[in-house]
């Protein structure tokens, strides 16, 4: 059994059946890939998965605890982290502040009323900052805003907060659009280190062939609303199904 | 020090040491110069300083952090003027009780209130706080006469029962005091020209003032204060990093109308006199422009602003035309009429018309406000120093 399991999931948006009948399981520390043309649904099963919608039918457990009807931040005190499609971090705050919130957020749960004591002496949390910042390369840049980043720096900066909080799922919607091809590469090389070197499950949506074939393990296509195929990388390149939803019937 | 970082205690410093001596400070004028009607250092007005700041302290707690807008924050200071004159009445005419729970109530108010409130953001969370607000002051005006006084308002009189106080003393109203010392008594300093006042009830709001002035700076630099400002940056984020934004904005809305509270505890303990105007939205309009015209976010800002207005409200709008005629009797007869006329809309029942173009003129040059100001013109004297410095080194490469 994996670590995330789907089973029956569907969505209906007036007349668009947006997931008919997804069923899904994501084995532990693997890193698997959901792809699909658009409109095949990607983004409304993300948001299934962490409590943005709720399915009208079927069911999303994690590590056997159902998620449906959870809150968000319920969902990622629960192990499941999300990376946005455009980078999501605290435009206003300066680095160092970004990664200490989730820092406080996985020491203090959901809500803790730390009002009188200071940032700056909670030396336990800011060691811990620090640390993940100089993992992630970031520790020079801890004093900027994160305004002004380079884009390929917001990701790895969001990536950071994520794992911060040790999740046991990564969720990536898109990680690379709209990326320049060497900070699409760097994202690539960050996210197989972070593979290496934590105990972590990965699923991904992904555009993009290249990130998908050289990170994923196993492959979901999705198409329609429902999965075509789940196989290999190799299985999958040369799938006469997913050649069609990609490219539509061949003629004869 | 006191638990703040250096540049923090600095700041809680000055501002300690500014209001303590502010008697000297906001009297600058010889009391027989044509300058003396610029003085702000009497009692009543130093007072008002104080109270307003502690005000919009608060005020700039929630809008400053969360960049949540309530447009409702004088429906707090009201109820906290109520239930201060209340405690007046019933219990003693200690002010402590009373300061105590107008800051209690108030903040009780502000559970009910926010918890509803905050079920919305940006501009139909201020609707939804000027709508209560609103209702708060309809409510205070008319069906609430026999808690509020109605329109007359609420004050003290000779029949209460102070229960905790010995009988009456004589056919007059106590006036509120702190362990026997009456809230106007004062002690007077004359050198040379000048009086100087050192009121009971000034000192005593200054040091409530200080007080509520740390407790922000240790709320700005604590992690509470940080989720504050995460929430006002991307509150999307912070629900997917696994914290649940509810309980912290409440939390903070409430210690928002607390502070109001207690400014209004202040309020009717300098003055046992508490209406329903108080909780008009124009009130709460004012600490609102009191913290934008000082800087929004900033920790000195809204004490500023506040001092700002409260010093329009007062010291200009006695300036009238007669002593315009006064300051450019200097002039020939014809031009000296041509300024006064000129000067005039500006000045007197007009100080609204200056104090709309100095707010326009700093939202527009000065976005974050006086606070803004001061930065700058520091900026520039560094700037200058370094340049003298360059020219001085000379040797040194453009860079």
């Amino acid at each position: 059994m994996g670590i995330l399991e789907v089973k029956g999931v569907g969505k209906r948006f007036g007349g668009l059946q947006a997931l008919g009948d997804v069923n899904l399981s994501v084995a532990e520390n693997s890193v698997h890939a959901i792809i699909g043309p658009n409109g095949a649904g990607k983004s409304t099963l993300l948001n299934c998965l962490i409590g943005k919608l709720i399915p009208d039918t079927g069911s999303v457990t994690f590590e056997g605890q159902s998620v449906l009807g959870r809150t968000p931040y319920e969902i990622c005190q629960m192990g499941i982290s999300r990376v946005f499609q455009t980078p999501e971090i605290f435009t206003d705050l300066n680095v160092m502040e970004n990664m200490l919130i989730p820092c406080f957020a996985k020491r203090d749960g959901a809500f803790a009323m730390n009002a009188i004591g200071s940032v700056t002496s909670q030396a336990e949390v800011q060691d811990k900052a620090m640390q993940m910042l100089e993992d992630m390369n970031l520790a020079d840049k801890r004093h900027m805003l994160t305004g002004s980043m380079s884009r390929g720096d917001k990701r790895r900066l969001e990536i950071a907060m994520c794992l911060s909080q040790d999740p046991r799922l990564l969720l990536l919607d898109e990680p690379t659009a709209g990326m320049a091809r060497a900070d699409t590469n760097n994202t690539i090389d960050l996210l197989k280190q972070i593979k290496e070197e934590r105990d972590i499950t990965i699923a991904i949506i992904e555009h993009d062939m290249h990130v998908v074939f050289s990170l994923a393990e196993r492959i979901t296509v999705l198409a329609q609303g429902t999965p075509l195929v789940e196989d290999t990388p190799e299985n999958i390149k040369g799938h006469p199904k997913v050649r069609e939803a990609y490219l539509g019937e061949s003629v004869d | 020090m006191f638990g703040l970082a250096k540049k923090d205690a600095n700041l809680l410093l000055i501002v300690a040491g500014l209001v303590m001596l502010a008697p000297f400070i906001l009297n600058p004028f010889p009391g027989e110069s044509a300058m003396a009607q610029f003085n702000a250092g009497y009692p009543d007005l130093m007072q008002r300083f104080v109270i307003f700041g502690i005000f919009a302290i608060g005020f700039n707690l929630l809008f400053g952090l969360t960049g949540y807008l309530s447009f409702g924050h004088a429906a707090f200071l009201g109820v906290g003027s109520y239930a201060g004159v209340w405690m007046m009445k019933l219990l003693t005419i200690n002010v402590i009780p009373a300061i105590l729970i107008s800051t209690l109530v108030a903040g009780i108010f502000s559970i009910a209130i926010g918890y509803i409130s905050l079920r919305r953001s940006g501009i139909y969370f201020s609707i939804l706080t000027l709508a209560f607000a609103q209702m708060s002051f309809a409510l205070a005006a008319s069906v609430l006469t026999p808690i509020t006084g109605g329109e007359t308002g609420l004050q003290t009189a000779l029949s209460d029962p102070r229960i905790l106080d010995s009988a009456s003393s004589g056919g007059n109203i106590p006036s509120p005091a702190i362990f026997g010392m009456e809230m106007r008594d004062s002690a007077e300093l004359v050198l040379g020209g000048w009086t100087f006042t050192f009121n009971v009830g000034y000192y005593l709001c200054a040091v409530v003032m200080i007080l509520a002035f740390y407790t922000a700076i240790r709320i700005f630099r604590s992690p509470f204060g940080l989720m504050l400002r995460a929430i006002k940056s991307n509150q999307q984020r912070l629900n997917y990093t696994g914290l649940n934004t509810r309980p912290y904005m409440l939390a903070c809305f409430v210690i928002s109308g607390m502070y109001a509270g207690l400014a209004g505890g202040l309020m009717v303990s300098m003055d046992p006199l508490a209406g329903a105007e108080r909780m008009q939205w124009t009130a709460s309009g004012e600490v609102v422009l009191m913290t934008i015209l000082g800087g929004a976010g900033t920790l000195i800002g809204p004490v500023l602003g506040a001092g700002m207005i409260k010093y329009f409200e007062n010291i200009f709008s006695k300036i009238n035309e007669s002593v315009l005629h006064q300051w450019f009797a200097f002039m020939p007869d014809g031009l000296e009429d041509v300024i006064v006329a000129m000067l005039y809309p500006f000045i007197g029942k007009g100080w609204h018309l200056t104090l709309g173009i100095v707010f326009m003129l700093v939202v527009i040059f000065l976005p974050g406000g006086l606070v803004e100001g001061g930065q700058r013109i520091g900026a520039m004297f560094k700037r200058k120093a370094k340049a003298d410095d360059k020219s001085s080194a000379n040797v040194e490469p453009a860079e």
